[in-house]
C-alpha cells in the first residue's frame, strides 16, 4: 500500500463519478428483501411479551396457559439461556460488556430494567396465536422505583440498578449529604474501594478523564468565563424498517439467521454469546437494511429466534412492531452537561472544562468516553479538563447513533463558545478560526492531530454568500457550530473473481446501508480499467467471506474500499502472471 | 381461529383469489399471504407510507385498509409499476437521481407519486411535495425524490 498517495484523485476514472447503483434496480422494483421479507416453509411466528414497567424484579414466569394454547409450539425465557455467571465460568468486571448483560438485555434475568424489555417470547403457527399466548404468561412483579435520569440516578439514596458498579463510600456518602453539588455526588461515586461493608453500590458504571495544561492558572487568566449546564433527552434513531429475525437451528447444531443489520458478523458472534454456542456454528444471511443510523448493531429478537427454533425444530420469525422498537431497542443516550469556558477579551480561549453524565440505559456502556473526547476537540485548549460518566437508568440500554456521544458534547460546547463570541462581541467564526486546532494541535485526550483542513474550512465560510446574505424577512436567523468525530475502522473482506466474459464478481462483508456497493466496487473497476456496470457487487454471508467489523464509523468506503482496491491489484497481478507463462 | 373469507380481486392486472381472516389488513395479506413482498412495512398505523398501494385510483397505506375490503377492486403495488419489457419512468429516475438510500421507503413513494402523475399529468413541485407529504424517508433523501418525480414528470409528458 506505500505507493499509493491518499486523497489524491487525478487520473482516476471511475472513482468521483456517479454511476446508477447496483442495488438500485431490486430497490425501485420492490425486489429487494429486508430483514421481515423472508418467510420459510414451516416456519413459526414468534411475539414478544415484553415489561410494563420499568423497573421490578421477577418473582415468577408462569408460562403453562400459554403452552396449552393450541397453535402454541413454545415459550422460551431467560431461564432457557446459558447462564454461565451462575456457575462461576464467568469472572470479570460487571461494569464491563458481558455476558449477563447482553443475555439480560435480550430476555429480563432476575429484574426487569425498562419498560418493554423482553420477559418471554411464544412460537406459534401464526401470529394472532403468538399475540393470545402473550395474554396466558402470567408474570408476578416486585415492583422497585423507577430512575429515568442521570441526576435521580446519582442521588445518594437512589435505587440501584445493579450491584458491582463503582461503589459509594460510606464516609463520602455522608460527605456528600453535606455538600450535595452535582460533582461531589459524582466524585464521591467514583471511589474504588470495592471491599467489605463500607460501601453502597452507585449507579455509576463508568469514569473517564483528560486534562490538559492548569485549569485554574486557565481560568485565572480569562477576562471572560461562561458555565452553563444542559440536558439532552434520549432520541431513538427512528430507522423506518422495524427489527426482525428468522431462524433454524438445524438437527446438526448449526444455525442460520436471516436478519438485516450493520454487521452480520457482530450478529453473528452476540448471538453466539447469548445462546452459549460457537460462532462457527452460526451462519447469518444479510438481508437489505432498512436504515440502522447505528441502531442496528446490537442483538435483540436473534437470539430468541434461534432458541424458539431449537426447542419446535422449525424456522422461526419474529418482526417488531413499531411499538416495540421504540420501546425495546436502543435509543441514543440522554444527557447532563456542565461546561465552563475562559477566554481573554482578544478572543482567545484560556481554559475549558465539562462534565458529562450520559445514560448508559439498563446496562453500562453509554458512549461518554466518546462525547469526552469530542466536545472540545475543535480547538486548541491550552488548559482544560474533561470528565465523563456513564450512568444506568431504567431506559433501554443506548445503542450508537450517528457519531455516538458526539451531538449531544458538541451541543453544549458550541452554545457556551457562541455565548462567549457574542459577549465579546466577536463574530463567531472569527472567534472559532481564532481558536481552531490546525496541524500539530495536541487534543486535550492526547493524540495530535495532522493535517485536517478546519482552518481552510471556516476561512471559506466566513466569505461564502450563505454567511453574508441578507436575511431577507424577519424572524430568521443564521448561526455557526463546529463538531469533530474520529470515525471508525476495523477488518474488512472481500473476494473478487474475473468471470470468462470480462466482468468481475465482487463479494463483500459489509452490509450496505447507503450506496457503499457502487462505492466498493468503483475501488475494483478503477484497478482494473474496467466499467463500474461490470463489477457485480453482493453481500457474502458470514461462511461466505472472511470475518469484516460493522457497518459504522462512516468506515466502509475506506476500510472495504481499501480490501477490494487491493484484491483488485491481486487479481491484475495473477492475470498479468499467467500471460506471462502461457502468452498472449 | 376465526373463520377465513374468500376474496376476489384484481392485484397488478391479474385476478387474484386469497383467503384472509377478516381482522387481517390488506398489507399483511399482500406480504404473508400473496408472498408480495415489495410493499413494505415500517409503522403499521398510517404514518410512514411505506405500504402505499394504489387501490381504484386512490392511493392508500395498505396497513389501514382490511384485506376484506379489497373485493372487486383494483389494486397496483410496487410490483405491478414497471412495463414488461424496461422500468417506469419513475424507477428509472429514481436510480438517475440517486433519490434512495436504504431503499425501504422506496416503494411507497414510487408507488404514490405514479398516482400523482397519472391523474395530474402537470403536477408542479408544490403539489408533488405535498403529495408525497405522507411518505417518510429516514435517510432524509427528499430533495433527490421530488427531483426525480419532477423528471419522471418530463419523460412521461412524451412518451
Amino acid at each position: 500500500m506505500s505507493n499509493i498517495e491518499v486523497g489524491k484523485s487525478d487520473g482516476l476514472k471511475f472513482v468521483g463519478s456517479r454511476p446508477i447503483r447496483h442495488d438500485g434496480l431490486e430497490k425501485v422494483t420492490g425486489q429487494a428483501r429486508y430483514g421481515a421479507d423472508i418467510n420459510l416453509p414451516q416456519m413459526l411466528y414468534g411475539k414478544i411479551l415484553r415489561s410494563p414497567y420499568a423497573h421490578a424484579r421477577i418473582k415468577s414466569i408462569d408460562f403453562s396457559r400459554a403452552l396449552a394454547l393450541e397453535g402454541v409450539q413454545a415459550v422460551v425465557t431467560s431461564a432457557d439461556l446459558p447462564r454461565p455467571w451462575l456457575t462461576g465460568e464467568m469472572e470479570i468486571d460487571p461494569k464491563l460488556v458481558n455476558t449477563k448483560f447482553a443475555s439480560n438485555n435480550v430476555l429480563a434475568g432476575e429484574k426487569v430494567l425498562y419498560q418493554g424489555h423482553a420477559v418471554a417470547a411464544v412460537a406459534a403457527s401464526n401470529v394472532y396465536i403468538a399475540e393470545k399466548a402473550l395474554d396466558l404468561i402470567d408474570v408476578s412483579y416486585e415492583i422497585l422505583p423507577t430512575i429515568l435520569d442521570v441526576m435521580q440516578s446519582i442521588e445518594i439514596d437512589a435505587e440501584v440498578i445493579h450491584d458491582g458498579m463503582f461503589p459509594y463510600p460510606k464516609s463520602d456518602l455522608i460527605a456528600s449529604k453535606f455538600n450535595s453539588s452535582l460533582i461531589n455526588n459524582f466524585r464521591s461515586g467514583m471511589s474504588n474501594n470495592r471491599e467489605g461493608d463500607d460501601s453502597k453500590w452507585s449507579n455509576i458504571a463508568g469514569y473517564y478523564i483528560q486534562e490538559i495544561g492548569d485549569l485554574d492558572r486557565g481560568f485565572a487568566e480569562a477576562d471572560v468565563v461562561v458555565e452553563r449546564e444542559y440536558n439532552t433527552g434520549s432520541v431513538h434513531q427512528g430507522y423506518i424498517e422495524p427489527h426482525s429475525a428468522t431462524a433454524i437451528w438445524n438437527r446438526d447444531g448449526k444455525v442460520t439467521i436471516w436478519c438485516s443489520s450493520q454487521g452480520h458478523f457482530g450478529m453473528r458472534d452476540q448471538t453466539a454469546q447469548v445462546v452459549g454456542i460457537s460462532s462457527s456454528d452460526i451462519k447469518v444471511i444479510p438481508m437489505e437494511i432498512g436504515g440502522g443510523f447505528g441502531g442496528k448493531t446490537t442483538v435483540y429478537l436473534e437470539p430468541v429466534v434461534a432458541m424458539l427454533s431449537k426447542k419446535t425444530g422449525r424456522p422461526v420469525k419474529i418482526t417488531m412492531t413499531r411499538q416495540e422498537v421504540f420501546e425495546g431497542t436502543g435509543p441514543t443516550l440522554g444527557s447532563y452537561m456542565k461546561v465552563k469556558i475562559g477566554a481573554t477579551n482578544d478572543g482567545m480561549i484560556t481554559a475549558a472544562q465539562a462534565l458529562l453524565a450520559y445514560e448508559a440505559g439498563a446496562f453500562p456502556g453509554s458512549p461518554v468516553n466518546m462525547g469526552a473526547q469530542c466536545i472540545f476537540a475543535p480547538y486548541d485548549i491550552p488548559n482544560g479538563k474533561v470528565e465523563g460518566f456513564d450512568i444506568l437508568v431504567n431506559k433501554p440500554k443506548v445503542a450508537a447513533y450517528r457519531a455516538p456521544g458526539a451531538p449531544a458534547a458538541a451541543f453544549a460546547g458550541e452554545t457556551v463558545i457562541d455565548e462567549l463570541s457574542s459577549k465579546l462581541n466577536i463574530d463567531p467564526l472569527l472567534f472559532r478560526l481564532k481558536n481552531s486546532a490546525k496541524e500539530g494541535t495536541r487534543r486535550i485526550s492526547g493524540p495530535v492531530f495532522p493535517r485536517i483542513g478546519f482552518l481552510e474550512t471556516v476561512e471559506a465560510s466566513r466569505s461564502h454568500p450563505h454567511y453574508l446574505s441578507d436575511f431577507g424577512g424577519p424572524n430568521r436567523g443564521r448561526g455557526v457550530a463546529a463538531g469533530f468525530w474520529f470515525n471508525g475502522s476495523g477488518p474488512s473482506s472481500v473476494i473478487v473473481n474475473a468471470n470468462a466474459d470480462g466482468t468481475v464478481s465482487l463479494i463483500e462483508g459489509s452490509p450496505d446501508i447507503g450506496g457503499t456497493r457502487v462505492a466498493v466496487a468503483m475501488h475494483v473497476a478503477e484497478v482494473l480499467g474496467i466499467p463500474i456496470a461490470d463489477v457485480h457487487p453482493s453481500i457474502g454471508d458470514t461462511d461466505s467471506i472472511g470475518f469484516t467489523s460493522m457497518t459504522g464509523g462512516s468506515s466502509v468506503a475506506f476500510k472495504t474500499g481499501w480490501a477490494a482496491y487491493q484484491a483488485a491489484q491481486d487479481l491484475k497481478k495473477q492475470m498479468i502472471d499467467e500471460l506471462l507463462t502461457y502468452g498472449m | 381461529m376465526s373463520e377465513k373469507v374468500h376474496i376476489e380481486t384484481n392485484i397488478n392486472g391479474s385476478q387474484v383469489e386469497f383467503l384472509c381472516e377478516p381482522r387481517q389488513s390488506l398489507l399483511e395479506v399482500l406480504r404473508d399471504v400473496l408472498d408480495m413482498t415489495g410493499t413494505k412495512e415500517g409503522c403499521n398505523d398510517g404514518n410512514c407510507g411505506a405500504c402505499t398501494v394504489i387501490v381504484d385510483d386512490r392511493i392508500i397505506d395498505s396497513c389501514l385498509m382490511l384485506a376484506v375490503e379489497s373485493q372487486g377492486k383494483k389494486l397496483t403495488t410496487i410490483e405491478g409499476v414497471a412495463y414488461t419489457d424496461r422500468l417506469h419512468p419513475l424507477q428509472q429516475a429514481f436510480l438517475e437521481n440517486a433519490a434512495l438510500q436504504c431503499g425501504i421507503c422506496t416503494p411507497g413513494f414510487i408507488v404514490a407519486a405514479k398516482a400523482l402523475l397519472d391523474r395530474e399529468p402537470d403536477a408542479d413541485e408544490g403539489r408533488i411535495r405535498q403529495w408525497l407529504a405522507g411518505n417518510l424517508c429516514r435517510c432524509t433523501g427528499y430533495d433527490k425524490i421530488v427531483r426525480a418525480v419532477l423528471a419522471a414528470k418530463e419523460t412521461m409528458k412524451n412518451e
